[in-house]
């Protein structure tokens, strides 16, 4: 028999496999070549560095979102309102940009701080009302969404600014733009993939390496288990939510210090939480597997912007995109292949 | 302006924006009541107003064509049918068919979480990827634009005979939509179906004990192929009568978020009909009440900020306050496997 931590990895990859030939039947079926839909979509990701600095730039929040859903997963939370904690820590981080003037060394810091903060008490509530209430977590987190949203137009428009749509941008001092990664690729590349990759290590030292991180995996096992064996489960509760709510929240925190350097007034989600459960879904909510499973996110999706140069909808990647989860969750009927082959094989 | 009339330009607004709510909650109520998880409304409720928005701009057209064939040249013995009005049934036509190709979309979801045993959460946010893909892309390939055109014959308002003219009670219940009427009723039929049938016992059963009621015959699969497929029948339905009394276009926009309202309604209620409804009624009311502020002495200068969130605070506290804690049905999200303990 195969070990479990093969199928970890192949079924994902057979799954975004299986995903991309899907697309390509239905490119097929409506008459496009899919060869070079395919390429455009390639080129559109990597074809130069300025494409490949906007991925990576795409990138960046889809592993801070990923994680932060993989991590209330683990604790068997689903954490539905990583959109509206990216929206407050969006929001802070500007706001500290905006409003101080520090020097770097403390500025940045502070904001991207304000950030986590911000989003892990959004977290905190539907942690919280989960822990104490026995109150589903998923219609809390739901309706902290449209809070977010809505909070954060009225700030932006009547605290920050004086009726304007945007902010200002931040302060050179707490911005993650870098002149040479912006003359290198000219995009919008900035520092903030570094610091979305300090996130992901963060969620798998903190679950894999600590004890607080073996409490919080017990409970997402087995909660009467985890009684039994003395830990506070409503306490862990709590704060899974709360670090869950601080990874989204330094995502927003990347969109606003590093990719626009401003907040604008939203009239809808930016769908960077609804895409982070997809991320962590991708990766089997690990931290690599949300790296990589964003890199795979970002890249079709900027990629899919270029595919209309081929004549192809950009649409098609989202099909494409919901076909892979499909595959990753159909996991079992993967798995069964796969045995009856080998079986078959002997 | 006194408190009728404050009540007659709420209630109305409140019935309007709650009856897409009430349709996909009652699916939600099947689908999950059968023990399958369905984050998965929003995307059913986008298919629903995709395909009723396509229908109503593909079939107006003919079926206009067929009342004046009716009127002019229509053989004699079939004259009689021209009384009915074809061109004012395309809305109606319309959300028949997006329930119907909604039900076999949400097929989907039911083979992947019922015969293939996917993680139903998983598989849920994957239908709603696909739904909003799926009809994007035709957008894109059938109308060459991003967003589809204004449908020329969404529903309209109408009173409802001899009720409307009941004094006071008559214009704030009786003047809508006919769709929020069939809303209504739906809530209480889908009650009277779950809890007074067979077939709703059936559905009960598997959804708390797949066991015990496979042990007593009842085909579990096929419940909740059936439980998931209503709930793509009633998501397409509510979609789609979101996009023609709401939306009359469709873009990427058109839905964004009310299957998730709606599935809210369904947890806030209990996972029980009738308290779905009353959920979905609440938002609704809450969402009229900051869009007829502007009107209401009483609401005049309060920031709007506090209207528009007012709904979705007043649900925490419900929750948190009195409504007390809401189990789901006991199998909920875990696939039955036949012969395991």
């Amino acid at each position: 028999m195969f070990a479990s931590r093969f199928y970890n990895i192949v079924i994902p990859v057979i799954s975004v496999i299986l995903g991309l030939i899907a697309g390509a039947i239905i490119m097929l079926l409506f008459g496009y070549n899919p060869i070079s839909g395919y390429a455009a979509l390639w080129n559109g990701a990597f074809g130069d560095l300025y494409f490949t600095g906007e991925t990576i730039v795409k990138v960046t929040p889809y592993i801070l979102s990923g994680v932060a859903v993989a991590f209330a997963f683990r604790t068997g939370l689903f954490n539905i309102g990583v959109e509206g904690q990216v929206f407050v820590g969006w929001l802070a981080a500007v706001w500290v940009g905006v409003a101080l003037d520090l020097p770097m060394i403390l500025h940045l810091p502070l904001a991207i701080l304000a950030a986590a903060v911000a989003g892990g008490l959004w977290g905190f509530v539907p942690g919280f009302l989960k822990a104490k209430f026995r109150v589903h977590e998923v219609i809390v987190s739901i309706m902290m969404n449209y809070i977010a949203l809505y909070t954060c137009n009225a700030i932006i428009r009547s605290v920050i600014t004086d009726n304007e749509d945007k902010t200002e941008n931040v302060a050179e001092s707490a911005s993650l733009a870098s002149e040479w990664l912006t003359q290198l690729t000219f995009s919008r590349l900035h520092y903030g993939f570094l610091i979305a990759l300090i996130g992901a290590f963060l969620m798998w030292f903190i679950l894999e390496k600590t004890t607080k991180g073996y409490e919080l995996r017990s409970v997402g096992f087995n909660q009467n288990a985890s009684k039994y064996a003395g830990m506070n489960v409503d306490r862990n509760i709590v704060l899974s939510f709360v670090i869950s709510g601080a990874f989204a929240g330094v995502a927003g925190a990347m969109q606003g210090l590093g990719t626009f350097q401003f907040m604008s007034v939203n009239s809808g989600f930016t769908n960077i939480g609804f895409d982070g459960i997809a991320v962590a879904l991708l990766g089997g909510n690990t931290a690599l597997g949300s790296v990589l499973g964003a890199f795979l996110f970002g890249t079709l999706k900027v990629g899919a912007l270029n595919m209309p140069s081929a004549g192809v909808p950009k649409e098609l990647v989202d099909i494409v995109v919901a076909l892979i989860i499909f595959f990753v969750a159909s996991s079992y009927i993967i798995r069964w292949f796969l045995q009856r082959s080998k079986k078959e094989g002997k | 302006m006194g408190i009728i009339d404050i009540l007659q330009s709420i209630i109305p607004a409140a019935i309007f924006f709650a009856a897409p709510l009430i349709f996909t909650a009652l699916g939600g109520v099947f689908s999950e009541r059968s023990g399958v998880v369905n984050i998965g409304l929003e995307g059913l409720m986008v298919m629903g107003a995709f395909v009723a928005i396509v229908s109503n701009l593909t079939l107006a057209g003919p079926l206009q064509s067929l009342d004046v064939w009716f009127d002019q040249s229509a053989p004699g013995f079939l004259s009689w049918l021209g009384i009915i009005q074809f061109g004012n049934l395309t809305p109606w036509v319309a959300i028949i068919i997006a329930i119907i190709i909604s039900a076999i979309f949400s097929l989907v979801h039911a083979v992947a979480s019922v015969s293939f045993r996917a993680d139903q959460v998983v598989s849920g946010v994957a239908l709603n990827f696909l739904a909003l893909g799926v009809s994007l892309f035709l957008v894109n390939q059938w109308y060459g634009k991003g967003q589809t055109d204004m449908v020329e014959k969404p529903f309209y308002t109408a009173d409802l005979w001899l009720l409307s003219d009941i004094p006071v009670i008559g214009p704030m219940f009786f003047t809508g939509y006919r769709t929020s009427y069939i809303a209504i009723l739906l809530a209480f039929l889908v009650w009277f179906i779950i809890y007074k049938t067979p077939f709703g016992l059936r559905l009960r059963s598997v959804g708390e004990h797949p066991m015990a009621s496979d042990t007593n015959g009842i085909n579990v699969s096929r419940m909740r192929y059936i439980g998931v497929m209503l709930s793509g029948a009633f998501g397409g339905l509510g979609g789609a009568v979101y996009a023609l009394t709401i939306a009359m276009n469709f873009s990427h926009a058109t839905i964004s978020g009310q299957g998730f309202m709606a599935l809210a309604a369904m947890i806030f209620g209990k996972w029980h009909p009738l308290g779905a409804m009353g959920a979905a009624l609440f938002f609704g009311f809450a969402q009229s009440l900051s869009v007829v502020s502007s009107t209401i002495p009483l609401l005049q200068n309060v920031p709007q900020v506090y209207l528009l969130i007012a709904p979705y605070v007043l649900t925490i506290l419900a929750l948190a306050g009195f409504i007390g804690r809401a189990d789901a049905p006991k199998a909920i999200g875990t696939p039955y496997i036949k012969g395991s303990r």
